[in-house]
């Protein structure tokens, strides 16, 4: 494998260096070893999906991974894209970049949790075809690795700062376009609140975390509905946040240890946060994005941000983003489409999507809607910038 | 009388397999150790995997273990391990232990032979016990049935198991955590055939209840219960409602097992921020590997979902109704300092008729391996006025 959990100081302006994946033989023969030994246990008698990743899917998932999941072929396919790595401050990021010809607004795609930079791997052939497209792997995440931060406050704020830095000194960008989606979406947030002169606008599909604390006494019925269902679905759905967010230590040894701990844990949200999930996500998939993790062994830096911002939160109700906004909301994203008098609080909401179809993870499932709706806004608000 | 005579006694392949993944543990990257504030040391995590290749002997362990009389008993389509061993003295009184989550019956060894032989140990012949530790269904080496609610039966089969298989006719009981709940259930349910109950806390459940007419003592508690629930009751939440999601890795992990149950050796006792002040690596390991060769951690899982699920509460409720009343037996209550719950007098007397009440001066949730001296004397003295032809 490339050297992927380096931290190394750098000058103002590192060069980006073409990066490719490669897994070295020993880290395959090795999980196949786990793989095939792995010990199952007789953990419930639920058949669904009712008390966690269903035991029955989990194991012909695994079955999938030890004997008809090829990993070679997805590394091709991930390496077919060009990326790189880029030493910024005293992380080194991994990023796709993948750009066309003439000049086009630079656009930067942010992941979440527990997805990676493979999230976007459907949508950037059709954005390319409109924008310099940059993917990430987020700090703590992937094949950037975990980041030695300056300090322990608002981790969020940092890794906004050295995406900033990553897009402005390494890439030469004076103005960028934002998208994102679960932690991307906060991420996306900080970004054009530290540096609106640099951001054309963001494109998110969910409000943040964050917007749960806000005062129940100041917001409408309809609202407020909206809130309370949002804490109900916590109690029932919530606990691998609580986990993450008190105890991240207890889990990690686990989940970097097992790959059938790693897939139960990852599989249940994008089971819990996605219609028609089989269908959505084929085992193939599934399994690139577990792969991420395991081969980098991320698992634990990938929960990182979840405890630090309970210790130190980087964005707050109070704060606003004044830079133009768009919407695109998947019915089955968590909680659902919120009112827009709710998001607007928060957002300078100038483009407002009800999507028909969908989850959380929309650029990977619903590719033509996210790609779609992404470059209608852009190309609304991205005008003045001149090149689309 | 279904009765038979039981050992552990672990099967080398299962103990080939441990050795081998232990060999090829895969510890998450080494940072600068973090402590125990987010969870586990990784630092202490890292020694305990090497000592658990290098030092451990689950043989000896076993062997040790195995000194104490097993048996196993069917009852209710159940197989029910314990321990039993007969008190010296001229009447031992019946008693039955129970243990909670994460420890196992082994919560009990260091507090057996102080019960069973307290003229051996500086106490008196006439306040000795014949002490029965049972494993939980689903823990250890007692059988699951594998159906939701099955946590508010344990008092009936326990009530079986000292009665009928064990002929005893009246028997007293004590116990903490999950055993708090058992332990209640045995006197609300079978009060006739307890001759006194002792806790060291008050089941949590019962502050999903809170009462109009709160004492400032019990609104502390309450205030107590939730920023333990909030900051550290992330393992009930998880395995409650998702079980399934973590259950299957920690059966295939043994470092991410031993991460998952020693996180709160070291938070819910009295150990200073130190764990090994309380408990050596050798008795930790032994707990885990009670969890590991019966491959029952997900079945432990299931008291936390069966107070977890939806109907969970309206099923507190009609199980109370059924449980006629607060009970009549006279209850004891030692609280150590150093428990999560520390409940105050007020709000075990609203459940209990509460007629000794300790606040013990150290020790925290395991409190019987923590400080078995302190509790041997704490249940002598409850029980000895409790004893048949006691005045």
């Amino acid at each position: 494998m490339s050297s992927t959990n380096v931290t190394i100081a750098a000058g103002p302006r590192s060069q980006p260096e073409p990066f490719e994946i490669h897994v070295e033989a020993a880290v395959l023969s090795d999980l196949h070893v786990r793989l095939r030994e792995t010990r199952w246990g007789d953990v419930a008698d639920d058949d669904g999906w009712k008390l966690g990743t269903n035991p029955g899917y989990l194991r012909d998932l695994v079955t999938y991974w030890a004997h008809q999941y090829d990993w070679s072929v997805q590394e091709a396919a991930l390496n077919r894209v060009p990326q790189f790595t880029a030493a910024v401050d005293r992380a080194r990021l991994h990023f796709v970049h993948a750009k066309d010809g003439a000049p086009r607004l630079p656009l930067l795609l942010l992941h979440g949790w527990p997805d990676s930079f493979y999230r976007f791997h459907k949508v950037i052939p059709r954005l390319r075809e409109t924008f310099e497209v940059v993917v990430p792997s987020l700090p703590g995440f992937g094949f950037t690795g975990p980041v030695r931060r300056s300090s322990p406050e608002q981790q969020n704020r940092q890794s906004a700062q050295l995406l900033w830095r990553l897009m402005t000194e390494v890439l030469g960008h004076r103005r960028f376009a934002v998208a994102g989606g679960d932690g991307g979406s906060a991420l996306a947030q900080l970004l054009a609140i530290d540096h609106p002169e640099s951001v054309v606008g963001i494109h998110l599909t969910d409000l943040g975390w964050h917007v749960a604390n806000a005062d129940r006494s100041k917001v409408s019925k309809v609202e407020r509905k909206y809130l309370e269902a949002g804490e109900k679905r916590f109690m029932a759905d919530g606990a691998y946040v609580m986990v993450q967010s008190t105890r991240p230590q207890s889990l990690a040894p686990a989940l970097n240890d097992s790959p059938v701990a790693l897939a139960a844990w990852i599989v249940d949200r994008f089971h819990s946060w996605s219609d028609a999930f089989e269908v959505a996500f084929p085992k193939d998939e599934l399994l690139t994005n577990i792969m991420i993790y395991w081969v980098t062994q991320t698992i634990g830096p990938s929960m990182e941000s979840y405890r630090a911002e309970v210790v130190s939160p980087s964005l707050s109700v109070a704060d606003h983003v004044d830079v133009p906004v768009g919407l695109a909301l998947f019915p089955n994203d968590i909680g659902g489409i919120p009112p827009r008098a709710f998001a607007e609080r928060t957002l300078n909401v100038q483009r407002w999507t009800e999507m028909p179809r969908g989850g959380h993870f929309a650029a990977w499932e619903e590719p033509e809607l996210y790609a779609g709706d992404v470059t209608s806004f852009f190309q609304a608000v991205g005008g003045s910038w001149g090149a689309i | 009388m279904s009765v038979q005579p039981f050992q552990v006694s672990v099967p080398d392949s299962v103990l080939v397999d441990l050795r081998q993944r232990l060999a090829r543990t895969r510890l998450p990257p080494a940072e600068e150790d973090a402590g125990w504030e987010a969870g586990t040391s990784p630092a202490f995590l890292r020694r305990l995997v090497q000592h658990w290749q290098t030092g451990f002997d689950w043989r000896a362990e076993e062997a040790a273990i195995n000194r104490f009389s097993h048996f196993r008993a069917s009852i209710r389509g159940l197989e029910i391990h314990f321990i039993h061993e007969r008190g010296r003295g001229d009447a031992p009184l019946p008693l039955v232990l129970t243990h909670g989550y994460p420890d196992s019956f082994l919560r009990f060894t260091k507090l057996i032979p102080l019960l069973t032989d307290p003229a051996a140990y500086g106490g008196d012949a006439a306040d000795s016990f014949d002490v029965v530790v049972p494993s939980l269904p689903g823990f250890g080496f007692s059988t699951h049935p594998g159906r939701e609610g099955a946590t508010f039966e344990v008092g009936d089969i326990w009530h079986e198991l000292m009665t009928k298989e064990l002929g005893y006719q009246r028997f007293g009981a004590h116990g903490g955590d999950w055993g708090s709940t058992v332990t209640e259930h045995l006197a609300r349910s079978h009060g006739h055939s307890l001759v006194g109950a002792h806790h060291t806390d008050v089941p949590f459940w019962h502050t999903f209840q809170k009462p109009d007419d709160a004492s400032p003592a019990e609104q502390a508690h309450f205030a107590r219960t939730e920023k333990f629930m909030h900051e550290e009751g992330a393992y009930a939440m998880i395995q409650g409602t998702r079980p399934q999601t973590l259950a299957q890795g920690l059966m295939d992990s043994p470092a991410g097992l031993a991460a998952w149950l020693v996180e709160k050796f070291q938070t819910l006792s009295d150990c200073g921020g130190d764990v090994e002040t309380r408990f050596t690596m050798d008795e930790l390991l032994t707990n885990v590997m009670v969890y590991w060769a019966s491959g029952t951690i997900g079945s432990s899982f299931r008291p936390y979902h069966d107070f977890t699920q939806a109907g969970a509460m309206r099923w507190i409720v009609e199980k109370a109704k059924e449980w006629i009343g607060a009970s009549k037996v006279p209850t004891g209550f030692a609280v150590f300092p150093k428990d999560s719950s520390r409940t105050p007098r007020e709000w075990a007397e609203r459940f209990h008729n509460v007629q000794r009440f300790t606040e013990m001066p150290r020790g925290g949730h395991f409190a019987a391996f923590e400080e078995p001296q302190l509790l041997a004397e704490e249940l002598r003295a409850f029980f000895r006025p409790l004893r048949p032809g006691a005045r």
